[in-house]
């Protein structure tokens, strides 16, 4: 069975690789009161934990990924990255984004290899190292392309390429599969696992697929619906690494701990639903 | 459209207005000459007119001249457009307080500049530089103002998180976001540079392209003032040509627009 702890996460020996206490973000409009988009909630990622954030569709899952980027500051609560209070950006994050972000004036090889040269890499070190980072996301042979002449999916694993090539403790990513077909989804997330294994980093994955969310992650949460949406399941997924992101769809024990959080997840889904309707 | 059925349409299309100019400037319909050769010259003498312009080599120095000031006001306008758009795209309250002051300047017809940057520049180049300056510069800084504000927020979100600092992020996403929005209106720019030369050269000079199409006028020589317009047709299309290929080496990382491609 997939346990389910309720709210504030089990405080564990060693730093949090990421801890949120009790953060509220509100967006301010003109003319109206503030939108208090997440109400007091808190989580928490253990280092070398890859965490799941499930949620209906605007409820807030990309603004807490901001706030925990360093991008957003909450309205109140605490952001802790390592046991440090985070001031400015998380610099121990990478960040992909829910919309493409690669820049477009440069091709494939200097979006990736520009992510070391701003460290100080000499330039032909960091090109040798994006190209072997291009490969293993599979565009080794599109190298020269600028984002505007790859697919979808391609740019996300430029994206991918640029982020992982830092070498960030913290991984933080917002629906990376979000615009692509369902196959190629799942050879995407087998990429993923299969790049996270080398090093577990600490990742927090944000989907509104809830089948990814099981396949890829140790721990999915549950948001609710928004205004003052909240981190309202915690469900620990102990399926055996590791895990093929594909095949483990078929496995009996899948099904179980789909069913159980399903259930959770489709009520705030219908919420949202019922608001806007 | 092939490539070659298009150009033949584009001759077709010049050789009737040649056609239709010179039949009515030379075969009287009617006892009645449609287009008097007193107001209208004929193709063949204006032709004939550009052969000996350039077979007797003085138009070169016309050329040059137009070219120079145009190059000029052109670096001149552009560099002081990215200058002046850059500083107020990245200091808010800078562009509060000069904003209606650069729209007055900007909505001044820039001709009733000309006698003044003659009377302070002279009869020389620089006047006619000053003026396109002043046509070249609000296209280049609009343009730039533009780019550096409408840099993709997410793009911006993501070059800080990968540790940019404000130096690098200048150069790698500002400065190419400003550098193509200057250059798509790029043509636009070196039109109204070439604009201000030639105007300038009209109004009072001792050479250039304007200089040469005024004097002709002067003495009402049709012919000569025919041949200098089509000297300067086809100076600014070389100059365009020029534009094209710099452009098409400095923007290839954007689409192409769904016309180029037709
Ligand atoms: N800059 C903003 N100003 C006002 N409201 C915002 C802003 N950004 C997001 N919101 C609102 O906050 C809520 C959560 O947005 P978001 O985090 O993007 O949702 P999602 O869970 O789909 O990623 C949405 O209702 C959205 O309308
Ligand atoms: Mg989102």
């Amino acid at each position: 069975m997939a346990t389910v702890i309720p709210l504030k996460p089990a405080q564990g020996p060693t730093a949090s690789a990421v801890r949120l206490t009790d953060i509220a973000i509100e967006f301010r409009i003109k003319g109206r009161p503030p939108y208090k988009a997440v109400a007091p909630t808190s989580l928490a990622v253990a280092d070398g934990e890859f965490v799941a954030i499930v949620g209906p569709t605007g409820c807030g899952k990309s603004t807490l990924l901001n706030a925990v980027a360093g991008l957003l500051k909450p309205a109140a609560g605490k952001v802790e990255v390592y046991g440090q209070a985070l001031a400015g950006l998380n610099a121990e994050a990478g960040y992909l984004f829910q919309q493409d972000a690669v820049m477009p004036w440069k091709t494939a090889l200097d979006n990736v290899a520009i992510a070391l040269e701003i460290k100080g890499v000499g330039r032909e070190d960091a090109l040798g190292a994006a190209r072997d980072w291009l490969g293993r996301v599979g565009l080794g042979r599109f190298l020269d392309r600028y984002p505007h002449q790859l697919s979808g999916g391609q740019r996300k694993r430029v994206g991918l390429a640029q982020v992982l090539i830092r070498q960030p403790k913290i991984l933080l990513m917002d629906e990376p599969f979000g615009p692509l077909d369902a196959q190629t989804r799942q050879i995407m997330g087998s990429l993923l696992l299969d790049l996270w294994a080398g090093d577990r980093k600490a990742v927090l994955f944000v989907t509104h697929d809830l089948e990814e969310a099981i396949a890829l992650s140790d721990r999915v949460l549950i948001m609710s619906a928004g205004p003052e949406a909240r981190i309202i399941g915690d469900h620990r997924i102990d399926l055996a690494r590791p895990r093929d992101a594909a095949d483990i769809r078929t496995h009996p024990r899948f099904h179980d701990i789909h069913k159980a959080i399903w259930g959770q997840l489709r009520a705030e889904v219908i919420k949202t639903y019922g608001e806007e309707a | 459209m092939s490539r070659a059925g298009l150009l033949s349409l584009q001759i077709l299309v010049g050789v009737v207005l040649l056609l239709i100019w010179h039949v009515g400037a030379t075969i009287p319909i009617f006892g009645y000459t449609l287009l008097p050769k007193f107001f209208f010259s004929t193709p063949i003498d204006v032709a004939s007119r550009v052969v000996q312009m350039f077979a007797g080599g003085k138009i070169w120095g016309h050329l040059y001249v137009t070219l120079l000031e145009t190059v000029l006001a052109f670096a001149i306008g552009a560099l002081g457009g990215i200058a002046i758009g850059f500083w107020f795209a990245r200091k808010p309250l800078a562009a509060a307080v000069f904003d209606p002051y650069l729209k007055m300047v900007n909505a001044l017809p820039r001709v009733v500049l000309a006698p003044i940057f003659m009377l302070w520049l002279g009869l020389g180049i620089w006047s006619k530089v000053a003026l396109g300056v002043t046509l070249v510069f609000f296209i280049v800084f609009f343009n730039v103002y533009q780019g550096v504000k409408e840099v993709s927020p997410v793009v911006l979100a993501n070059a800080r998180m990968m540790g940019m600092n404000e130096r690098q992020l200048f150069r790698h996403v500002y400065w190419p976001s400003a550098l193509s929005w200057m250059f798509s209106s790029l043509h636009t720019s070196v039109g109204f540079a070439l604009v201000g030369a030639v105007v300038g050269e009209y109004l009072g000079a001792s050479a250039g392209l304007g200089y040469l199409i005024h004097q002709a006028e002067g003495v009402f020589d049709t012919t000569g003032v025919f041949a200098g317009m089509v000297v300067l047709a086809g100076f600014v299309l070389v100059v365009d040509w020029v534009v094209t290929l710099v452009e098409n080496r400095l923007l290839h990382w954007r689409p192409q627009s769904a016309a180029a491609q037709a």
